[in-house]
């Protein structure tokens, strides 16, 4: 990693550069003040930097050296599937036909782009199982919340108001209960047994005719499949309410088992994970929604059919929940997902996730002796060791991801799911190879020793990285959120 | 199978299976209840080569007509702009876009640097005191918006101006619905917001009152005017903001707006068939602890050194769940790095200029119509957008335009039964002269 500390592109500044070429003005230049009233015209300049092109280069060069993506290195990020983003996916949605045509066309002058969408559509309905699905959603919470309203207006149809409750287990991403809120509901925390899996028990004692669904991850946070996912499913079904799949985790059962099959109602999928979609940092992303028949009629507007005559948006839906988003999802994103599912196949994606699943596994037998793996069997596509025993040597879960940042790794993700103590969750992917895994594990093993023969230098960690660690309390104290030119007095 | 995604060869599962102690892969899936597996392969498409996808999909792209081939004044949201060739140059650096979002600063510094300049360079555009690390697009973020206000003011009904895009409208609708929120439609007069009809519309239940600057008619409103109504009412000021019009145009900022929101899409934002694009999210210092989404801010390391972090994540759905007020997580971290290279390549200069050119070539346009006979209606200030009466459908026009290799404007009929036979043409720095002459006299010759 670059070691020079880069300014800011405002301290970069000079006045009288520029770093763009707009055409020469072909009509009359008519003074503004004779089209604008005066009060709609600023009087104060944004603060727009002043820089030539090759510094713009230099300065985001010299960034981008001070970020890790997964062309960098290792990246085994729990939950987040930081698999390799193929190139040809890249090339493909920058196609002209793809980049440069604009949503409110007329339907005839993008039929290839709906073609792609429906074809996607279709590809999505196989690999979950589901009877519809929908691209709209910009992202999985997003799709969380499209699906949540959906149920929240079926149930209405039905006349079941009194169904204000969204069960989620104890071990779900934050998200969940988010979504539930912002659609509406209350959201009530399931427990897990000691297996990690939902406590069937307390799933019975708080079903009742209130429950509008149950939000679930198969395989769950912790990595492991609900084994009893149909007697769950039964359980909330029994009492009316819905069965909500998040697909977060997806990667974990491609051509193994599918949400349709395993009694879900209705499913996001997250494409910017599973389906090899750049998370650019933090997105975008696309969070399509799948569902079973019966919510069908409630699909965002607008919804794509395919017709004799070609393609078209059909905006006639009386039960839809309406417009979750303008337009019709992050086609570029969906683009990439397709190029993905295309290069891949059927046999491709079934391999893609056997050797999830075998890494997974491969790296939870190497570190078992060294950590403490509290649930300990097959996990699926990632699993979680606890730091406790290292905790109690002075060392945290916290120091040790700190410490990764030595090796050239991006840590696990930390204290994730809540139900383990000093979690480390790990989500290797199938685009590593055994001797990527190895050097990882290798890392690992050293760290844990260190924790017993030089703990200082775990809890000091990093040492080599662009800079130490951050004060974050600060940070949130007096939030500094922007710059600002310092005044000079006078 | 073998795969250029998936390293692992045979010798290497077997040795892997070894120490985790199985002799199958099956083994690994054998929590999966039988009932349940799926057997065999997926019923979907074969795998294609490199070469044959790039070919078949290079292929379907051609079945759309794109504005590089055709002279678009399609806009409604959506602009074919001027992109800076650096831009993609940019966000092509796979040390952004093969990032996550930046959990661990020491080794995010470049994305998190980045996004903060990109905060400030929203804040200094919209004149607001800060803007978060953005949202999924303009629609959504004026719907988050209108939940912040609700939930602010402890009040349940949103006023919505009648000139906001009717698209962003409905996305409010229906996230509304899920807070059982009121939305109610303000009236226009002249193309702007009937400030008589909003006045009798406040009441003590109104947390907002939403506007659209420049609006979805290209005019543009009287942000203070609205602003002064609704703070009397003690309801906030939320105004939806197209970026680039602020190269010029007095900011929301400066006109009282509470919450300024839109999308950075006229920024080196292709437009992608409406997505993905990049919403942005700016507030005064009051609510900067509502704001939804990610907020960079600066802080120092151990040695003093200054860095950026991730802040005032209290706020946000993985720390407060179901006590949240948004679920936003994954936001368009990549756009607004694009839009971030954009701002920077255009500068305090050049977004000034290319304001002024989609000001002044909209303004020639608006004459030209006017000339050939044309009646263009609202008459006040415009930005980049004008509505321009026909004598026929407008999409018969459009089929007419697109035989000569230009893409039509809006058909407002669309949207609004009034405004059949109206066409919201959209003129950027992008489309000449000759273009425009070109779209008068084709229209013309259409419209006779």
């Amino acid at each position: 990693m670059h070691n020079d500390n880069q300014p800011l592109i405002f301290e970069l500044s000079t006045e009288g550069r520029i770093g763009y070429s707009l055409s020469e003005l072909d009509v009359p230049a008519v003074d503004l003040g004779a089209i604008l009233p005066s009060e709609f015209i600023r009087t104060e300049e944004a603060e727009l930097p002043e820089v030539s092109e090759l510094d713009i280069m230099r300065h985001y060069t010299a960034l981008s050296r001070r970020n890790h993506g997964v062309d960098s290195g290792f990246y085994p990020l729990g939950s987040c599937t930081m698999k390799y983003n193929p190139k040809i996916n890249e090339a493909i949605a920058r196609f002209a036909g793809f980049a440069n045509i604009h949503p409110l066309q007329d339907e005839a002058t993008v039929q290839g782009a709906l073609g792609l969408m429906y074809d996607l559509q279709e590809h999505l309905i196989e690999i979950t199982g589901m009877d519809e699905v929908t691209l709209q959603p910009a992202a999985g919470a997003h799709g969380e919340w499209t699906a949540l309203m959906m149920i929240r207006a079926f149930h209405e149809a039905n006349g079941d108001f009194q169904r204000t409750k969204v069960l989620v287990p104890d071990s779900a991403h934050g998200t969940n209960p988010a979504s539930a809120t912002v659609a509406g509901f209350d959201t009530v925390t399931v427990k897990s047994d000691e297996n990690g899996l939902v406590d069937l028990e307390d799933l019975r004692r708080l079903v009742g005719d209130d429950t509008a669904a149950l939000m679930l991850t198969n395989p769950n946070t912790l990595g492991l499949f609900e084994e009893h996912i149909l007697d769950i499913a039964a359980i909330v079904h029994e009492v009316g309410g819905k069965v909500y799949y998040d697909g977060a985790n997806l990667n974990a059962v491609m051509s193994k088992a599918r949400p349709g099959d395993m009694g879900f109602d209705c499913v996001h999928l997250n494409l910017h994970k599973t389906f090899t979609g750049p998370h650019g940092g933090g997105g975008p992303g696309s969070g399509p929604v799948g569902v079973k028949a019966d919510l069908i009629p409630f699909l965002p507007k607008p919804v794509l059919v395919k017709t004799e005559e070609g393609y078209h948006f059909d905006y006639e839906r009386p039960q839809s929940i309406g417009r979750v988003k303008p337009f019709y999802g992050n086609f570029g994103i969906n683009v990439r997902a397709y190029a993905y599912i295309r290069s891949m196949g059927p046999d491709g994606l079934k391999t893609v996730t056997e050797n999830a699943v075998i890494n997974a596994n491969y790296m939870m037998r190497r570190l078992e002796p060294y950590f403490d793996l509290p649930y300990n069997r097959h996990c699926k596509h990632e699993f979680v060791l606890s730091g406790s025993r290292q905790k109690k040597l002075g060392a945290r879960t916290l120091d040790m991801a700190k410490r990764l940042l030595d090796f050239g790794y991006h840590p696990p993700t930390t204290y994730f799911p809540l139900n383990v103590e000093e979690g480390l969750m790990i989500e290797p992917t199938e685009t590593e190879s055994k001797e990527t895994l190895d050097a990882f594990c290798d890392a690992m093993i050293q760290i844990a020793k260190e924790v017993e023969e030089t703990p200082e230098v775990v809890q000091e960690a990093p040492h080599t990285t662009v800079i130490g660690r951050l004060d974050e309390t600060r940070a949130a104290r007096n939030p500094v959120l922007r710059y600002q030119k310092e005044t000079v007095e006078v | 199978m073998k795969h250029r995604y998936l390293p692992m060869t045979e010798q290497d599962q077997k040795e892997m299976l070894n120490v985790i102690g199985v002799s199958t892969v099956d083994e690994l899936f054998s929590d999966i209840p039988e009932k349940v597996r799926f057997k065999g392969n997926y019923n979907i498409k074969p795998a294609k080569s490199e070469s044959a996808l790039l070919k078949e999909l290079a292929q379907l792209s051609k079945e759309n007509a794109n504005s590089d081939d055709y002279a678009s004044f399609l806009g409604a949201g959506v602009y074919d702009h001027y992109k800076p060739v650096i831009v993609d140059h940019v966000i092509s650096r796979s040390e952004f876009y093969t990032a996550y979002t930046p959990y661990q600063p020491e080794i995010s510094q470049g994305e998190l640097q980045a996004i903060f300049e990109f905060q400030t360079m929203i804040a200094e555009l919209t004149g607001m005191d800060l803007a978060n690390s953005s949202m999924y697009d303009g629609g959504t973020a004026l719907a988050e918006a209108g939940m912040l206000a609700a939930a602010h003011t402890r009040r349940k009904k949103l006023l919505v101006s009648g000139a906001v895009h009717p698209i962003s409208h409905d996305v409010v609708k229906t996230y509304a619905a899920g807070q059982s929120i009121e939305v109610v439609n303000v009236p226009l007069k002249d193309g702007v917001t009937d400030l008589a009809a909003l006045q009798e519309l406040i009441d003590a239940d109104t947390a907002a009152v939403l506007v659209q600057y420049p609006n979805f008619y290209g005019q543009v409103e009287n942000v203070q005017a609205i602003a002064d109504v609704i703070h009397e009412a003690k309801g906030l000021c939320v105004v939806s903001s197209n970026p680039l019009a602020l190269g010029i145009l007095t900011p929301p900022g400066k006109m009282g707006a509470d919450i300024t929101v839109g999308d950075a899409q006229p920024f080196g934002i292709p437009e992608s068939f409406g997505g993905p694009h990049c919403g942005y999210f700016a507030v005064t210092k009051k609510l900067m602890r509502k704001v939804p989404g990610r907020l960079i801010g600066e802080t120092i390391d151990d040695e003093g050194r200054r860095g950026y972090v991730l802040t005032l994540q209290a706020r946000e759905q993985h720390i407060r769940r179901e006590k949240a007020t948004s679920n936003i997580c994954s936001n368009q971290a990549l756009n607004a790095l694009a839009a971030a290279v954009a701002m920077t390549a255009l500068g305090k200069k050049g977004v000034q200029e290319m304001a002024t050119q989609n000001i002044l070539k909209t303004h020639y346009a608006k004459e030209a119509f006017e000339k050939a006979g044309f009646t263009v209606v609202f008459k006040g200030a415009h930005f980049n957008e004008i509505v321009v009466k026909c004598n026929t459908s407008v999409s018969t026009i459009n089929k007419g335009l697109f035989e000569k290799g230009i893409i039509g404007g809006f058909d407002l009929g669309k949207v609004d039964a009034a405004l059949e036979n109206h066409a919201l043409i959209a003129v950027t720095e992008q489309r000449t002269k000759e273009e425009i002459d070109a779209l008068v006299q084709e229209m013309g010759a259409l419209h006779a």
